[in-house]
């Protein structure tokens, strides 16, 4: 038994943070959220694709390094500390995942090694306005291989080359694979509660798609995108909450109040052990999950449901009490803690919120023990 | 990562699983904790197993264990487990009294000890907690004092889990008083047997009696039932602390599987409780919780197979585990609305298992240290930030105010 990341994967996390360091300081992620017609830090993103990160689990045979997913929930977790400002959940947990499970041989040979060597930007488009969209609401429309309707938002559809669209084809939802630069496709950049991951409406008109997998199974593959997804966000949410502990800490052993250190004072030392315990729980769900994406486990559909609301719960959790641990100072721009308040929301709602998973997570359940 | 067994691991396994086919009472064993005839077959099981060697598999074989490793007791205990076994009898005397006395005490007294003890022959209890201090192990109270070659002791015991069918006891006192709390404590054990002693059991808010009081009235204890220094006692007891400590690992945390079964059948206006959307979400917490810590345990027994020892990272079990709890009995109490109040179990789903549970509740979160004290031992020992401010450090133990 050996539930642990082995050695070569530590050593791998490692490299990722001390590149991080280097290249991604919160004074870079500041730049992104300063300028609002930056959309993403492209300097990163290129040095990322340099270290040949987004094609970590793409196997070698489309480009990548055939790494695996443990790899890459290394990766996501150091990225989610350094709260990097680049499309990398968009092109990989979710375009490169939904390529890589339901792609026909040609549009893998078409999409991964793009997506490997850094030269193309991805995103999912599912959302039509408030609420997850279902069978009964959802608008867009495949007709003769040409895609029409408005999704809203879709993040990083602002910059995307490439996204994988929900949309129904004769009354059945599937999954279409879409060019977003060609002719018919509107783009107007969303004000978001992170600007340092940006979101667009995006207005398809007679725009040619091609379905990824089968016709009918959208919400069936959506449904298996998201859990992939949703573990390597699981990592990146961990990353960032353990970040907010540490600042957190950190704080509490440097500010005086009253003229003793505000660490010294049970009202926040119980604060951090309850974000500590939060955090663990995180880690440990994200394990299960890392586990079950690795090895395509039956269980992943739980796994990953219990990675995603453990992650949610922690990163809010640290984040918000990050800001009441340093008190008035963390409420400014100048100070980093708001940087992860936005992020762990917007970690929080880009595979659907808590609610829609913890309701997936009792359905699976009582499926498993009515079996 | 996987969570297959090495080959050796496979092997220890198999033996384990063949012995306790052979050995392991299909009837499963709980304690009631009576110390009457249900003990009698405990003992029985236990001197099978520590003559197989499956009693504290990890003790080296110095002190008179098997010398086994810690990831082979996790192995072990993962097997017995399927037999319903709870060896709560032995579990205070073997996972902290006895390491205690093996610890410090000489040669001759480790191996008069250490065999009867894996047998199951003698039983142990913990006699640190007082009246005056129950988080606070450092206020005891109780008074030895010197007399020839041996001790007269003086006071009052609580919360002593087993006192009234313990053989032998690690028993903490006071011995000076001229110096702060925790430089005038000293460790003895001691024969509940002694002239002087009194074991009254504690009726509990929840109408059990796990626990007792023990008074002690003028009992002699020779001084070479000593363990460790005079006024050294304070850090004799964190050695058996740290013990404690180690044995949280191998707890296990709630199943959620009996909740969704009272659900299913409960109903919430005409329909099933479980269709109720607040109940669902409050389920899909708590098994993420329990989950969260399963899979923690895991991270735990990897490290222990790596031969690593674990840290205060096991205290989260038990802030979950408890509030967890007495959260579920009453939120299980409450599906049955005006049903709920009862509390019989003929007539309670589930034999009255959730409103146990929340009598129960308030217990587990004081137990084996309080919610607050094991946030303050993350918060120091994980996290690092600094201890309490204490107004108790340098002051002589008899100029300490006290509330009475």
């Amino acid at each position: 038994m050996n539930f642990d990341f082995s050695d070569d994967q530590k050593h791998l996390k490692g490299e990722a943070r001390r590149f991080l360091e280097a290249n991604c300081p919160t004074t870079k992620v500041r730049v992104v959220l300063n300028d609002a017609a930056k959309a993403y830090d492209e300097d990163l993103w290129k040095a990322v694709a340099g270290q040949g990160w987004m094609g970590a689990a793409i196997p070698e045979e489309f480009g990548g390094l055939g790494l695996g997913h443990l790899e890459l929930c290394a990766i996501a977790e150091e990225l989610g500390r350094a709260v990097a400002p680049i499309p990398f959940g968009s092109t990989v947990y979710l375009l490169a995942e939904a390529i890589m499970l339901a792609g026909s041989q040609m549009q893998k040979q078409a999409i991964l090694p793009k997506i490997a060597a850094g030269e193309i930007i991805g995103a999912l488009a599912t959302s039509e306005g408030p609420g997850a969209p279902t069978a009964s609401s959802l608008q867009a429309t495949v007709s003769g291989g040409k895609l029409t309707g408005v999704k809203l938002p879709v993040t990083d559809g602002d910059i995307a080359d490439t996204a994988v669209v929900l949309a129904k084809e004769n009354g059945q939802a599937g999954l279409y694979i879409v060019d977003l630069n060609g002719a018919g496709v509107a783009r107007e950049m969303l004000k978001t509660l992170d600007p340092t991951r940006d979101a667009a409406k995006l207005t398809f008109k007679d725009v040619p798609a091609e379905r990824l997998g089968g016709a009918g199974e959208g919400f069936d593959l959506l449904q298996q995108i998201h859990d992939r997804a949703a573990v390597l966000i699981a990592f990146e949410q961990t990353g960032g909450a353990d970040r907010c502990l540490e600042m957190a800490r950190d704080y509490a052993l440097e500010r005086y109040a009253f003229g003793r250190l505000i660490g010294s004072y049970q009202a926040i030392k119980h604060k951090l052990a309850d974000m500590y315990v939060k955090n663990e729980l995180a880690r440990s769900n994200a394990y299960y999950g890392a586990w079950a994406l690795n090895t395509n486990a039956p269980e992943l559909p739980i796994a990953a449901s219990a990675a995603r609301i453990a992650g949610c719960d922690a990163y809010w959790y640290a984040a918000k009490e990050n800001i009441q641990t340093h008190g008035g100072i963390g409420f400014t721009w100048e100070v980093d803690c708001h940087l992860f308040y936005r992020r762990s929301r917007q970690l929080g709602l880009v595979v659907g919120a808590p609610r829609a998973w913890k309701e997936r997570l009792l359905s699976q359940l009582e499926r498993r023990n009515a079996a | 990562m996987d969570f297959s067994d090495t080959s050796e691991e496979a092997e220890y396994r198999e033996t384990a699983r063949a012995w306790l086919e052979a050995n392991a009472p299909k009837e499963g064993l709980k304690p009631d904790r009576t110390g009457g005839a249900d003990l009698d077959h405990h003992r029985a099981y236990q001197a099978k197993k520590a003559a197989a060697g499956y009693a504290q598999i990890s003790w080296p074989k110095e002190w008179g264990g098997p010398g086994g490793t810690q990831i082979q007791q996790v192995i072990f205990s993962q097997e017995e487990a399927r037999y319903n076994i709870n060896s709560a009898y032995f579990s205070i005397g073997l996972g902290m009294c006895l390491p205690t006395v093996i610890a410090c005490a000489d040669e001759a007294t480790k191996k008069r000890f250490v065999g009867p003890g894996l047998r199951g022959d003698e039983i142990w209890c913990q006699l640190f907690s007082e009246p005056s201090g129950g988080s606070d192990v450092a206020a005891a109270r109780t008074r030895a004092i010197r007399d020839g070659d041996g001790w007269v002791v003086n006071g009052q015991k609580i919360w002593t889990s087993g006192a009234h069918y313990s053989d032998f006891g690690i028993l903490l006192v006071r011995t000076n008083t001229e110096v702060p709390k925790h430089k005038g404590m000293t460790m003895f054990w001691v024969d509940m047997k002694s002239p002087g002693i009194e074991v009254r059991p504690i009726h509990q808010m929840s109408g059990q009696k796990g626990f007792n009081e023990v008074f002690f009235t003028d009992v002699r204890i020779p001084d070479s039932q000593r363990l460790g220094a005079v006024d050294d006692g304070w850090k004799v007891s964190l050695v058996t602390l740290m013990n404690e400590r180690l044995s949280i690992g191998a707890g296990t945390a709630a199943d959620s599987g009996a909740f969704i079964q009272l659900a299913r059948e409960a109903t919430i206006d005409g329909e099933s409780a479980l269709r109720d959307a607040t109940l669902r979400e409050k389920i899909a917490d708590w098994y993420v919780q329990t989950e969260g810590l399963k899979h923690t345990r895991m991270r735990t027994i990897t490290a222990l197979s790596k031969g690593q020892t674990p840290g205060p990272e096991n205290s989260i079990a038990k802030i979950i585990s408890a509030k967890q709890a007495q959260d579920v009995g009453a939120e299980a109490v409450d599906m049955l609305d005006q049903f709920g109040i009862i509390r019989d179990p003929d007539i309670s789903p589930l034999g009255g298992l959730f409103q146990d549970q929340w009598m129960a509740g308030p217990g587990s979160r004081i137990a084996g240290g309080t919610d607050e004290i094991l946030r303050n031992i993350i918060a120091e020992r994980v996290l690092g930030l600094p201890g309490d401010i204490r107004v108790d450090k340098d002051v002589a133990f008899k100029d300490m105010p006290t509330g009475r």
